[in-house]
């Protein structure tokens, strides 16, 4: 496992990228040790009356991976899925406490949340490419944000290039991606979420619907995405987060079955040495 | 032990009946067909193809039967009805499934079915009484002023006029499209949506690129089913068309369509060739609508294939 340290100066900015790389908010790269590129400050969310996460501070480390993991139910997806404000989504969702980006607290009402979610990406639990061709997949997000047809071709190969999936569809890049296989899916939807070039890509349990051998594709390209983009994943395989993740941070309910944060640290630290009792339970097999 | 394997528990039997029904349906079909075609032979014989496409209509004198104006009154007051119902109808199924909040969607949604559970002739009435003195005359007045350079609004300027069908029309089709495209909506997985959002994209955006080419073929099926509504609606139309063999492009002008051509003069059809000659419009009609749903139906395919294909996960 390599420690986020050694990848930690001058890679915060992204590689060099066609006219449709925004600039890069400055002072917003880490010049030291690992920087700070979301710090969630109490953030509590309410679906209704029922609590579902409650008070989570958490700084997550830029250009690392964070790993979010804990039993079902414990408020690991609504945790990210508040980041780039899917929540909104659901009726009945309160969101409270802090998430800062650049000096902005994103879950502001009056934050503009196409903004937030360009630069937060997201993949999902089960891959949901569009029903249109592998090309029109990855471009979509592109053209959203305004890239001309005639620099598409190269963002979508340098995209695929990127999500290590350019071998495999080149030939058919004009075919229906849902005739891929479904990690194929998951990774062509990790692409998608790569072309608009986000700072920060959140996954939930990306792995959870793919076969074994699309897993393992995935966890490698998560391995390298990890020197362009602060990636946070959520994941119920403790494997899976001792294999990919820099950082993890360990989640579970309390009696009104309200998620909290039990600890984090340096994903090392957290499967061979924790401090909480629950979190040794949990990571030793003996719970959840 | 022999008997339950040929009777395979019960299964075969199932399949048995399911197939007599679906080829009575089939049978059904065929034998309207035959019987139209049939009752049909003397003004078949009498006038051959020139029935489509002549306009006179002369059951007292010179017993002379056309068809053109009932075709082309069908046609115009049903593509005016699709005209003004699609837009409407497609924009209230996307506020109802994307919009609106579950306290105002659900009642919303519910009127809309109630909609079009009302019978025609009470949409005639209301078309008699209200839409052509409020809407169908000053509307024609003003299309006339503003646009009388085009021959579809020329003057002179009657209530009761295709205009006045096709709006009524539109009224009628438009809860069959509303409820069924905000059903096809609603269908669509909401993993669409989130990935569409998790881009950047904004409502507008995630309706335009993602949801109506997912729904596509639902959303033709909505308006397939309007069309055919449109085309075979006779009494409400018949109440508001004003029923005059007038053949001209102007939607300002009273028309007739097939349906009402039919309605109106079945009952006094005195002699053979004149209720034969209702039947072949009656074979026309049925033959059109066939043919309309049978390349609906192809364009349904072409749609979902080039848009869903082939699904693994």
């Amino acid at each position: 496992m390599t420690l986020a340290t050694q990848h930690d100066s001058g890679q915060s900015s992204l590689p060099a990228a066609g006219s449709a790389a925004p600039p890069r908010p400055p002072g917003a790269g880490p010049a030291s040790a690992p920087a700070t590129r979301i710090a969630i400050h109490n953030l509590t969310v309410h679906y209704g009356t029922f609590c579902a996460v409650r008070n989570v501070t958490l700084d997550i480390p830029a250009n690392q991976v964070t790993a979010i993991i804990g039993p079902s139910g414990c408020g690991k997806s609504t945790v990210v899925r508040s980041l780039n404000r899917m929540t909104d989504l659901v009726p009945g969702a309160r969101v409270s406490g802090e998430a800062i980006l650049d000096g902005e607290n994103i879950l502001r009402p009056e934050v503009d949340v196409v903004n937030v979610r360009r630069r937060i990406g997201m993949v999902f639990q089960r891959p949901n490419p569009f029903p249109k061709s592998i090309y029109d997949n990855v471009a979509y997000g592109p053209r959203l944000h305004g890239v001309r047809d005639r620099d598409l071709d190269e963002v979508v190969e340098r995209t695929l290039r990127g999500a290590a999936l350019w071998d495999e569809v080149k030939d058919k890049l004009h075919q229906s991606a849902l005739a891929l296989s479904g990690g194929q899916q998951q990774r062509l939807c990790i692409a998608r979420a790569m072309a608009v070039e986000p700072e920060v890509i959140l996954m939930d349990e990306p792995a959870s619907a793919i076969d074994p051998i699309g897993t393992l594709r995935i966890e490698e390209l998560i391995a390298d995405l990890r020197a362009t983009y602060t990636i946070v994943i959520v994941t119920h395989n403790m494997q899976q987060a001792s294999r990919v993740s820099d950082v993890t941070a360990f989640f579970t309910m309390d009696e009104d079955r309200a998620g909290y944060m039990v600890e984090f640290g340096p994903t090392i630290e957290i499967f061979t040495n924790p401090r909480n009792q629950l979190t040794e339970d949990y990571v030793s097999g003996r719970f959840g | 032990m022999r008997m339950a394997r040929f009777w395979r528990h019960g299964d075969r039997p199932f399949g048995w009946i399911t197939l007599l029904a679906a080829l009575l349906l089939l049978g059904l079909v065929g034998g309207i067909a035959v019987a139209l075609w049939q009752n049909s032979a003397l003004s078949r014989d009498a006038f051959g193809l020139e029935f489509l496409v002549t306009s006179r209509w002369d059951p007292a004198i010179d017993r002379v039967f056309g068809a053109l104006p009932f075709i082309q009154g069908t046609l115009v007051t049903s593509a005016l009805a699709l005209v003004l119902a699609i837009p409407v109808g497609v924009g209230a199924a996307i506020f109802l499934a994307e919009l609106a909040p579950g306290w105002l969607s659900r009642p919303l949604g519910l009127l809309i079915e109630l909609l079009a559970a009302v019978p025609s002739v009470v949409y005639g009435l209301w078309g008699l009484f209200v839409l052509i003195p409020a809407v169908a005359k000053p509307l024609g007045v003003a299309l006339n002023g503003s646009l009388g350079f085009l021959p579809i609004f020329e003057g002179p300027v009657f209530g009761p006029s295709r205009l006045a069908a096709g709006l009524l029309l539109s009224v009628m089709v438009l809860p069959t499209i509303a409820a069924i495209s905000r059903d096809v909506l609603f269908a669509i997985p909401n993993s669409q949506r989130e990935g569409a959002l998790a881009l950047g994209a904004t409502h507008w955006e995630v309706v335009h690129q993602v949801l109506i080419p997912y729904g596509a073929s639902g959303l033709l099926g909505a308006i397939i089913l309007g069309l055919g509504r449109a085309l075979g609606e006779t009494i409400a139309v018949t109440m508001v068309i004003g029923n005059n063999l007038d053949l001209s492009a102007s939607l300002l002008h009273p028309g007739y369509t097939m349906a009402s051509i039919i309605a109106n003069e079945f009952t006094e059809a005195t002699f053979d060739l004149y209720l034969e000659a209702l039947i072949e419009i009656g074979l026309i009609l049925f033959a059109m609508t066939l043919l309309i749903n049978l390349f609906a139906q192809l364009l349904i395919w072409r749609v979902r294939r080039r848009t869903v294909g082939q699904v693994r996960v």
